[in-house]
């Protein structure tokens, strides 16, 4: 997130695209009301009728993949009608000319044949947020997880630029984060081309720094493959995996092939808290500790550094993560040893420029810091991109409407897209086993309109098959307005309906993300 | 700023002009008991714990919602104001199941320490007491209305924090209750609209809302709280884990730098998978298909084995790395390490985009 979470509710305009965020981020989703209760306006862009679309002034109910061409057409009225921030555009960024070129066709009769949200929504809501004073722009991976991920990214970019929403207080760029340290990881270098803060393998100079500081002579100069391109080269390229907390085989697309390539590795090591349905395919599972059962960090979302500290022993014989790392590391003939995570994270700071000025002993005593926090008495940093952004000028990428990989036809009608639920996390590894969440919300549905419904024969809780042209699932109906006909929707946190041996691996070219919000399947009653 | 000097027992406070009394005297460390007050919720006034006396006022007016003014003599623990409060809590007890025994929130309970702090037993007055069948339909919450002392602070944390309106009073007099819509219960959420953050549980000052996994599990002062971060999404909620005989019992409220003492359905209630009999206690090795277990040092020792053999044979690159956006900063910065020092790939990533 560019801005923080508080600052949400004081912004009066919000416009979220992608995002189920009462849902997906509860308590994120109390700061969005509590703006509306300040008398914000709230502008929804969902394919699906969701819980916040429902608080929402408007909602512009798209079809699935069309993100592109609504962001560019509320930027053809904000130009059109000179809404524009002239002084910004002309000051803080570059290559306005070519974005407003591309943009020029996106009118929005235009873009209401494209997306099916009406041109006068669209009018109205380009002029809400233009003439907004702080105006908040939130999104998840309704808006990344399509072919054309970042290009979506980089229309939402535009539009804030256009009108100088970013940089300052409550008005920015602000993507959702879905798990609890999916912005750390991405800090720590877990990233085939990245150390640190984003420091690229490709350099030089920082090659020979990581060198220098981790005592080897030389280290591997070529980005390495993302989690997608790994499991296509495995049995190829790749022949052995090393897996720590992640459950590829529910959460990966195309389920099958992932399966098929972990089984034809020479050799897999998985390191969980549970047997999950990809380590039940290892040659190693090691036992790791819970969150409760370590001390750390965690970095959330608004890029805040928070404490994580021990409470109870580890179970069993199971061990905090860092300390099997440790341990292989140093049977391969590399000691590694630490006193405590406290040392690892200074270790880790001191090449770390972004986080140089955070220490556990400073979030002890001052709790969470948000980085860049370059220097030990810095405060860390509320917004981002204040009067000048990271890499100088705002760069406008004019970008063009592209459609999903996948669209229905005959054989494949619906469309099928997928995401959380409220009350189960990520595969369901941990919420599938509290005593609790799966006592309350036990199995899964998809959810389908009354037309589609009636036209099939389905009545709410009949099993149907549903296929794509990569694989099958069976799982109860839930019959629904929250989504249009044509379209179905369930999550991929239940075992019993691994979805995404149907979900389609085709991804985005520059950010690898696969397109998970669309593949075209049929349905089929059982029972 | 416009300040107001008041004088509270005696003691010369200046304050910012629109502080109230209750906040004034809290400002010196002045004690005054509140049920129905929360400085982050609206002030309805309403249960009349925390009245003062200040002279020549008509009655003993509610600190909470009294304005402090220029010259005003306050007194919070006069013999009028003690009367007040003792026929308060005696009016309450009334009609109070006396369950401190048993009850969970006993060491935790406000009607429970203003009664021992002003000495008041529950007898002053009999008469008729309700009999509401205590609500556990659902894994989160136990409702038990019996116990409710109509403070309001549950309705007003679910309308003006939440924002799910999920609770008010119904009916009059002797028969007010806090329900949800049609009288329903929590679990019809269709109706209730409930999603069971169990904010309301945190505000409540009383047993009438308690966690239900933490009923019998130990008692508030046995427990030893640890406050951490949020295992689920990336909000990064804070928490205290409530920890009794090295066991995760429970988890309640702490003041988080992102979410104060407000949490959702899983942050609240979704601990239970920490001491699940299906967590991995030891190392697993595949032999013949089928996993034995192994000590730690059998498994590390055939883990550099392997990687160091396809290391050897085809390189570190043949190595791909999965890390994880569930585990610690430390432990990602240690397997990207581990990754590009050790094993030389730098196929090393996590399901960011997943």
């Amino acid at each position: 997130m560019t801005n923080s979470i508080a600052e949400i509710a004081d912004a009066d305009f919000i416009l979220t695209t992608g995002t189920n965020t009462t849902e997906g981020h509860p308590v994120i989703g109390i700061q969005v009301k509590k703006a509306l209760r300040n008398g914000a306006t709230l502008a929804v862009i969902d394919p699906r009728r969701t819980e916040i679309a429902e608080l929402a002034h408007y909602h512009l109910q798209i079809k699935s993949g069309t993100d592109i061409a609504l962001l560019n057409g509320l930027a053809n009225v904000i130009i059109n009608e000179g809404l524009w921030n002239k002084e910004f555009v002309q000051e803080r960024t570059e290559d306005f000319e070519a974005f407003k070129e591309v943009v020029a066709k996106y009118t929005p009769e235009y873009v209401e044949e494209i997306t099916g949200v009406p041109a006068d929504t669209i009018k109205e809501v380009a002029r809400g947020y233009a003439k907004a004073k702080k105006a908040s722009i939130l999104y998840t991976m309704g808006l990344t997880q399509h072919v054309c991920g970042t290009h979506n990214v980089f229309a939402v970019a535009n539009l804030t630029m256009l009108c100088g929403h970013i940089g300052k207080e409550s008005s920015g760029v602000n993507p959702l984060r879905g798990q609890n340290n999916v912005q750390g990881a991405c800090d720590m270098g877990a990233l085939p081309a990245f150390y640190t803060a984003y420091q690229p393998v490709a350099n030089e100079a920082n090659r020979a720094k990581f060198a220098a500081a981790w005592g080897v002579e030389e280290l591997p100069s070529k980005p390495g493959l993302t989690v997608g391109e790994i499991f296509d080269q495995a049995g190829k390229t790749i022949k052995a995996i090393y897996i720590m907390g992640e459950n590829p085989v529910l959460s990966d697309p195309d389920a099958n092939h992932v399966i098929h390539a972990l089984e034809s590795l020479d050799f897999l090591v998985v390191q969980d808290i549970f047997l999950t349905e990809t380590a039940q395919l290892a040659d190693v599972v090691l036992p790791a500790a819970s969150f409760a059962e370590k001390d750390g960090t965690f970095s959330n979302t608004e890029r805040r550094v928070q404490l994580v500290r021990k409470a109870i022993e580890p179970i069993g014989q199971a061990k905090p993560d860092c300390e099997i790392i440790c341990l292989i590391a140093t049977a391969m003939g590399y000691p590694m040893r630490y006193n405590s995570p406290a040392e690892i994270f200074d270790e880790m700071a001191k090449l770390t420029p972004s986080y140089a000025g955070i220490s556990h002993k400073r979030l002890e005593q001052e709790g969470g810091l948000q980085w860049p926090c370059p220097t030990p008495d810095h405060p860390g940093t509320k917004f981002l991109h204040a009067g000048k952004f990271a890499r100088g000028l705002g760069k406008f990428h004019a970008v063009e409407h592209i459609p999903p990989a996948e669209m229905p036809d005959e054989e494949y009608p619906f469309v099928l897209s997928t995401g959380r639920r409220r009350y189960h996390y990520h595969t369901g590894t941990m919420t599938h086993r509290t005593g609790a969440l799966e006592v309350f919300y036990p199995t899964e549905f998809l959810e389908i309109s009354c037309e589609d419904a009636e036209k099939l024969g389905i009545c709410d809780g009949d099993i149907l098959r549903v296929s794509s042209r990569r694989g099958t699932v069976e799982v109860a109906a839930k019959i629904t307005d929250r989504v249009v006909p044509g379209l179905v929707f369930t999550s991929f946190q239940y075992p019993d309906v691994p979805i995404n041996k149907l979900t389609n691996p085709v991804r985005c070219p520059i950010a690898k993300i696969p397109e998970y919000k669309v593949c075209a399947v049929k349905i089929e009653k059982v029972s | 700023m416009t300040t107001v000097t008041l004088t509270i027992d005696g003691i010369q406070v200046t304050v910012p002009k629109g502080t109230t009394v209750l906040e004034a005297a809290e400002s010196v460390g002045i004690f005054i008991p509140t049920f129905c007050h929360d400085p982050e919720l609206s002030k309805p006034g309403a249960c009349r714990i925390c009245v003062v006396e200040i002279p020549g006022a008509r009655n003993l007016p509610a600190a909470c919602v009294t304005e402090a003014t220029e010259g005003m003599v306050v007194y919070t623990a006069s013999e009028a104001v003690i009367e007040a409060r003792k026929t308060n809590l005696e009016l309450l007890l009334a009609n109070h199941p006396e369950d401190c025994l048993t009850c969970h929130k006993n060491g935790d309970c406000r009607l429970q320490e203003y009664a021992y702090f002003y000495g008041v037993k529950a007898e002053a007055f009999s008469g008729e007491k309700h009999d509401y069948p205590v609500e556990e339909d659902n894994p989160f919450i136990v409702r038990d209305m019996n116990k409710c002392i109509l403070c309001g602070k549950c309705v007003r944390v679910c309308q003006e924090i939440q924002g799910n309106n999920v609770l008010d009073f119904a009916f009059r007099g002797f028969s007010a209750v806090v329900t949800p819509a049609m009288n329903t219960t929590l679990s019809d959420t269709d109706i209730s609209n409930c999603v069971f953050c169990g904010n309301c549980v945190a505000v409540c000052p009383v047993g009438a809302l308690t966690e239900k996994a933490m009923i019998g599990k130990g008692r508030q002062w046995e427990v030893k709280k640890v406050k951490t971060t949020c295992p689920y999404c990336g909000v990064g909620c804070q928490f205290n884990l409530n920890v009794k005989d090295g066991r995760v019992i429970g988890v309640t409220s702490a003041d988080g730098d992102v979410n104060g003492r407000f949490l959702c359905v899983k942050g609240r209630f979704g601990y239970g998978f920490i001491h699940h009999p299906d967590r991995l206690t030891t190392p697993l090795i595949k032999k013949d298909g089928k996993f034995v277990e192994a000590s730690w040092d059998e498994a590390i020792a055939l883990v550099a084995e392997k990687l160091g053999a396809v290391k050897e044979q085809y390189g570190g690159e043949a190595i791909g790395v999965l890390s994880s956006a569930r585990c610690t900063n430390e432990e990602n910065y240690l397997m990207n390490k581990f990754a590009r020092a050790v094993l030389g790939t730098n196929s090393i990533d996590h399901c960011a985009r997943l």
